[in-house]
């Protein structure tokens, strides 16, 4: 089993669109992992059952028992974060400040301090019309620990398609360089990077190649609406080619990308054109260079 | 008057809007434009300013000393975060996983474990006029975004009068990050595009920014692609949808290349406009 990670530094560059349309091409031979759980979208074109659903519990935030505080303040000095705050002359802790050290509750002389776990989101098993299973979640709001959420979904997809025997496992990252990326990259055969000829494009580009090659992790690019911006096109191109990245291929500008969304479709179906070829091509060549 | 620019989704704008009300109200007054997605941050890329300043910024993880440590244990236990692990004879400490909560250090009945600080990012302030530019920029394999985006809106609140207009670039999502961003803002303007994946991560911005108890508008970007989901959901929310900024060829060139939208495109213009009185409105409504 392999696992092929897709991300892209970078939000709205097509990530999600483009894995969709891998998930598709590969059938039965793909368990996908949405793992951009903060705004986890490939739900809207994969069609799952959310067959099973299990809630997630991550961390905790402190809560102050005020008939047991004796206002002595010293949760309050020890804390590092400014969660708890004088109120109507009690310590209350601000759940959005509160970091679930637990320090403030271990120096607390009359143990008025108690820690509860947090939900921090949800995780499901979907049947996908492609045949297949897909992981996917959603983080509770405001949530921490979603790189603890991701590494949830991944491994349950992982665990699967080992028992299922699949071939493949894709996953859809998130954007960014932080904890969620990190958590997304760690065990993958081969990353795909999804870029776009802009200024910002390849600068996040840069920035989360930094990141993968820490990872040592072999990668290839894809560079979308490519016909943008021709000059950056060129300068991505020779980027790639001094990192030594596979430059999968150039997707021209299409509006097809949208409408394909907007009528829950992958591009791969929607369209049996030149992009729909170039995709699937594209398939080809990543599903190669991981044999 | 803190005004955060934010979205659910990545890729819908944020960056083009806030360079581009940023520096077209900078032309009537003082503003301070603050990149905030320090993971990604690209507002500078479309903001000509000179540096007026720099700083390396530091978060505070323990270090261990390994003379005096009686290897009690004590540090291990109060880790929640598990990035103080006792290894045989050894003290192990994993800074990424550190929140700097100092339990570790102060716990230690021997001293063994004092803070010292690690580099997580810099922060650099650049001034145009009547613009003043604040980045911050996250090491990369450093994964906590939170820490540098609370001391940039330290650095922020240290350096400005309260009356001048700050907008906030946010980061994408809705986790901590965002959470971060937007806390301490009067007013949250999203931007979204009217695609099914526009509208569903912009439902999850508003609640968001509902649990905050945060007042907040629309601006839909690209309009004109996708449907009319947004406009119907946002008419029978009752959110007020600031600007339509359309849908157009000229401006992915212009953007692409690092360009500001509005010096030549009227349309763009306008669209501020509407922003910019709306934002007026509201600043009456914070000082009356």
């Amino acid at each position: 089993m392999k696992e092929i990670v897709v991300i892209s530094g970078k939000g709205g560059t097509g990530k999600t669109s483009l894995t969709a349309s891998f998930a598709y091409l590969g059938g039965k031979d793909v368990i996908v992992a949405d793992c951009d759980v903060d705004a986890a979208d490939m739900h809207m074109l994969l069609e799952p059952d959310f067959e099973k659903a299990e809630d997630f519990y991550s961390g905790e935030v402190a809560f102050v028992i005020q008939e047991d505080c004796i206002r002595c303040g010293k949760c309050k000095d020890v804390c590092r974060f400014d969660a708890i705050p004088i109120i109507n002359n009690q310590y209350v802790v601000d759940p959005l400040n509160c970091e679930g050290c637990g320090y403030c509750a271990r120096v607390c002389p009359t143990r008025a301090i108690e820690n509860n776990s947090l939900k921090a989101g949800q995780w499901f098993v979907s049947n996908i019309k492609t045949g297949s299973i897909m992981v996917h979640a959603r983080l509770s709001i405001g949530a921490d620990n979603s790189g603890k959420l991701v590494a949830k979904v991944k491994n349950e997809a992982k665990s699967l398609a080992q028992k299922e025997e699949k071939d493949y496992v894709i996953v859809d990252g998130s954007p960014g360089v932080g904890c969620p990326v990190v958590s997304s990259l760690s065990g993958a055969a081969f990353v795909v990077l999804v870029t776009e000829p802009t200024v910002s494009g390849l600068h996040d580009l840069k920035r989360v190649f930094e990141l993968v090659h820490k990872f040592n992790i072999k990668a290839g690019c894809i560079i979308n609406k490519s016909d943008i911006n021709t000059g950056v096109t060129a300068e991505i191109e020779s980027f790639l080619r001094k990192e030594n990245i596979v430059h999968l291929c150039n997707l021209p500008y299409d509006e097809s990308f949208t409408k394909a969304m907007t009528n829950g479709q992958t591009i791969v179906e929607y369209d049996n054109n030149h992009l729909a070829e170039i995709i699937s091509d594209t398939w080809e060549k990543v599903k190669e260079i991981v044999q | 008057m803190k005004i955060a620019i934010a979205s659910g989704k990545g890729g819908t704008g944020k960056t083009t809007l806030s360079t581009n009300l940023a520096s077209y109200l900078s032309e009537r007054e003082q503003v301070v434009l603050t990149d905030l997605d320090v993971e990604e941050p690209n507002s500078g890329l479309f903001i000509t300013a000179g540096l007026v300043h720099e700083e390396d910024k530091f978060k505070m993880v323990p270090q261990w000393i390994e003379d005096k440590c009686t290897l009690c244990g004590i540090c291990q236990r109060v880790c929640n975060f598990h990035a103080v692990i006792q290894l045989g004879q050894m003290i192990m400490v994993f800074p990424e996983l550190c929140h700097g909560c100092y339990a570790c250090s102060e716990l230690c009945p021997e001293d063994t474990l004092p803070m010292i600080p690690k580099k997580m990012g810099k922060l650099r302030h650049f001034r145009k006029g009547n613009l003043e530019f604040i980045e911050s920029r996250l090491e990369i394999g450093e994964e906590q975004a939170v820490p540098l985006i609370k001391q940039t809106h330290q650095y922020i609140d240290g350096n400005f009068p309260k009356e001048v207009i700050r907008i906030y670039d946010s980061p994408p999502g809705t986790s901590c990050p965002v959470i971060e961003a937007v806390k301490d803002t009067d007013f949250v303007i999203l931007i979204t595009e009217p695609t099914p994946f526009g509208l569903h991560d912009l439902k999850l911005a508003v609640e968001t920014v509902k649990e905050l108890g945060k007042r907040f508008g629309v601006v839909i970007n690209r309009y004109g692609i996708g449907n009319d989901d947004v406009v119907d959901y946002c008419t029978g929310e009752g959110i007020p949808i600031l600007a339509k900024i359309p849908n157009d060829r000229r401006i992915a060139e212009r953007y692409s290349k690092g360009q500001l939208l509005y010096t030549t495109i009227p349309e763009v213009r306008d669209e501020l406009d509407k922003i910019v009185a709306h934002i007026d409105k509201l600043k009456k409504g914070v000082s009356s």
